[in-house]
């Protein structure tokens, strides 16, 4: 877990309205994620981790503070070149899957290479290697409405890893879940970070899920309530 | 890219049969009102050219009575001097640069055949009006110049005549009785078909000028005389001319106005020919109104659809998609959408134009610069009108789009 800073925030303010009305989302958030880890971050409805993932996403810049993503300063960077860093860097997996509906897997996971110019047949390629590495071989060309809920969340992983990112942020990733696929889901990305070194940063309200994480970062009005190593981080 | 934004814009209108069949709909109306507008119409341009070359081209008919004008009604009235042999034999005379020169003097009448009969339009003149009309004979021979001047009984038939009488056969050496007098068959006209105004133009019978006179009309007047211009000559030039060679037979003084009138069948034909070309264009400018509507069609679709895929481009822009690509995205959209509806109208508009050629008997005459300017209006009517929805959706926030049901 000791890799080198890949996110911090540096005193980082989100706040929304004006005057008497201002809602302050985040309140002078300090944070610190080494590349390799996996971090689980928790908190109530309201407390900021929402705001906190989508600014670590490269979503979202912050009203103040720094936020700094790979030692650049991502929080100044304007809509296109924050979504080249997106692109480039940043893998996203969310509760709701969100895959192109009435499109196949392999070409929802071919998505992302289109937006970096690959030719049609390397986007294919690594399309193709990126479902089995998630482990759906033989379900390629099904459409999302062919597909169970784990199976859809797998291309969702899929999607988010074709491009080899450095970051892969997962928003409540097996909120609509069995327990049983739960289990399957997580101990892919568990899987994903321990071989691909991929750092994981995942926003979950279910304390068995955060147990998969090694650091869980809790959230509360705006601040972090804590921040501790997960003593026992749940064996896959 | 721009394939492979083509390629994916085409899944989406195919994923979407229903709406996008709706949405091109109005483009499809448009463009296929536009191409059988104007196809139609240059074809009824072409019919009536055509037409009025059948009436003779370079063709000047000389009737009595004054000439039409703010006045007040021309045409005959009842102290017309009729024309008559005398001013025929002066025009024959004195009139250079003429190439045929042929009265004709005209009444509907009854024609009998065994137990049938025909209200027909019967024609007395002489050998000189086939020249002056362009008409031809199929079979048989014209008049000799002994039947002209004594006047025999015989005649040529159009082809109405023939059809009624004889079916498919041979109408020559027949006799028909013409207004209770009989009349021995020559020859057989070639079919002209019907005029743009509905006339049947081969429901006639010709005859000696003298045996009309004689025999149905019972005076010695001539209806018209028929004046058509040699190929060195311009009608403009002839027209003068005759005017003058007729005030001089019909000794009017130089303060008093022509008796008869002088009509140009070219100029007609050019005023026919350019009103129909106005209204070809009125025609295709109103079909051209529906193609805007159809253009407001597609920008009312592709809001919707934007609407409608406001997740799917919050996932664009969170996976990497800048706002060009999503601009494309949609402009290639709703250019291919509209370009698809450019192209089944032109076909829907070519049928309707054909079909069109079929019943009202004129030329099919499809254009390619108004097939090309349909397809390039069309395209140019998607980019325009998908790109305010395009740009909506390009400057969506990626959270609230992800955020959006």
């Amino acid at each position: 877990m000791s890799g080198s800073l890949l996110i911090t925030f540096d005193k980082v303010w989100k706040s929304y309205g004006q005057g008497e009305a201002t809602v302050h989302a985040l309140a002078g958030v300090d944070l610190a994620i080494r590349s390799g880890e996996f971090v689980a971050i928790m908190g109530p409805s309201g407390s900021g981790k929402s705001t906190a993932m989508n600014i670590i996403g490269c979503l979202d810049t912050p009203t103040a503070g720094t936020y700094s993503f790979m030692g650049i300063d991502a929080g100044r960077l304007d809509r296109n070149r924050r979504a080249m860093l997106r692109n480039l860097y940043v893998g996203f997996v969310f509760q709701g899957y969100n895959l192109l509906p009435r499109t196949t897997a392999v070409e929802n996971v071919e998505l992302p290479l289109i937006y970096r110019g690959a030719a049609a047949r390397e986007r294919h390629d690594l399309a193709m290697k990126a479902l089995a590495e998630v482990g759906l071989v033989g379900r390629e060309h099904h459409t999302p409405a062919e597909l169970s809920g784990g199976q859809q969340q797998r291309v969702a992983i899929a999607r988010a890893i074709v491009t080899r990112p450095t970051l892969l942020v997962a928003d409540e990733p097996t909120g609509n879940l069995d327990t049983a696929r739960t289990h399957e889901i997580m101990e892919l990305l568990t899987r994903l970070n321990t071989e691909l070194g991929l750092t994981i940063a995942m926003v979950t309200h279910e304390a068995d899920v955060a147990a998969y994480a090694e650091r869980t970062i809790r959230f509360l009005d705006g601040h972090v309530a804590s921040d501790a190593v997960n003593l026992e981080v749940a064996q896959p | 890219m721009i394939w492979e934004t083509v390629r994916l814009s085409l899944l989406s209108v195919r994923r979407n049969v229903l709406r996008s069949f709706l949405t091109l709909l109005g483009i499809v109306i448009g463009v296929a009102a536009v191409i059988a507008m104007l196809t139609i119409g240059s074809g009824t341009t072409e019919k009536v050219k055509a037409d009025i070359s059948k009436l003779g081209s370079n063709l000047l008919v000389v009737r009595p009575g004054r000439p039409a004008g703010p006045g007040g009604p021309g045409g005959l009235d009842q102290a017309t001097n009729p024309l008559g042999s005398k001013e025929l034999a002066a025009l024959v005379a004195h009139l250079s640069g003429a190439r045929a020169i042929s009265p004709a003097s005209q009444k509907q009448v009854r024609v009998i055949f065994g137990t049938e009969s025909l209200t027909s339009g019967v024609t007395g003149t002489d050998s000189a009006y086939l020249d002056a009309r362009d008409w031809k004979l199929v079979s048989g021979r014209p008049f000799s110049d002994s039947e002209i001047r004594s006047g025999t009984g015989v005649c040529l038939i159009g082809e109405t005549v023939r059809q009624q009488f004889f079916g498919a056969g041979d109408p020559e050496g027949e006799i028909i009785r013409v207004n209770r007098t009989s009349c021995k068959i020559v020859g057989l006209l070639e079919p002209k078909g019907y005029t743009g105004f509905g006339q049947d133009q081969d429901n006639v019978v010709l005859m000696p000028l003298a045996a009309y006179q004689r025999r149905i009309a019972g005076n010695r007047d001539i209806d018209s005389i028929y004046v058509a211009a040699d190929d060195r000559t311009p009608t403009t030039e002839l027209l003068p001319r005759v005017e003058d060679i007729l005030r001089d037979a019909r000794r009017i003084p130089p303060d008093r106005e022509d008796d008869f009138s002088i009509r140009d069948m070219t100029q007609i034909a050019d005023a026919m020919a350019s009103a129909t070309t106005t209204m070809t264009g009125m025609l295709g400018a109103v079909a051209g109104v529906s193609l805007l509507v159809g253009g407001i069609g597609i920008m009312n679709i592709m809001l919707v659809s934007v609407t409608e895929r406001t997740r799917e481009i919050g996932i664009r822009l969170a996976i990497g998609a800048h706002e060009k690509h999503i601009l494309i995205q949609f402009l290639v959209e709703a250019t291919v959408l509209s370009l698809l509806g450019g192209i089944i109208g032109i076909l829907i508009g070519l049928a309707l134009a054909g079909l069109a050629s079929l019943t009202l008997a004129i030329p099919f005459a499809p254009s390619l610069a108004v097939i090309l300017l349909a397809v390039g209006f069309s395209a140019l009517i998607g980019m325009v009108f998908g790109f305010f929805p395009a740009l909506r959706g390009a400057r969506l926030d990626p959270i609230d789009a992800l955020r959006h049901e």
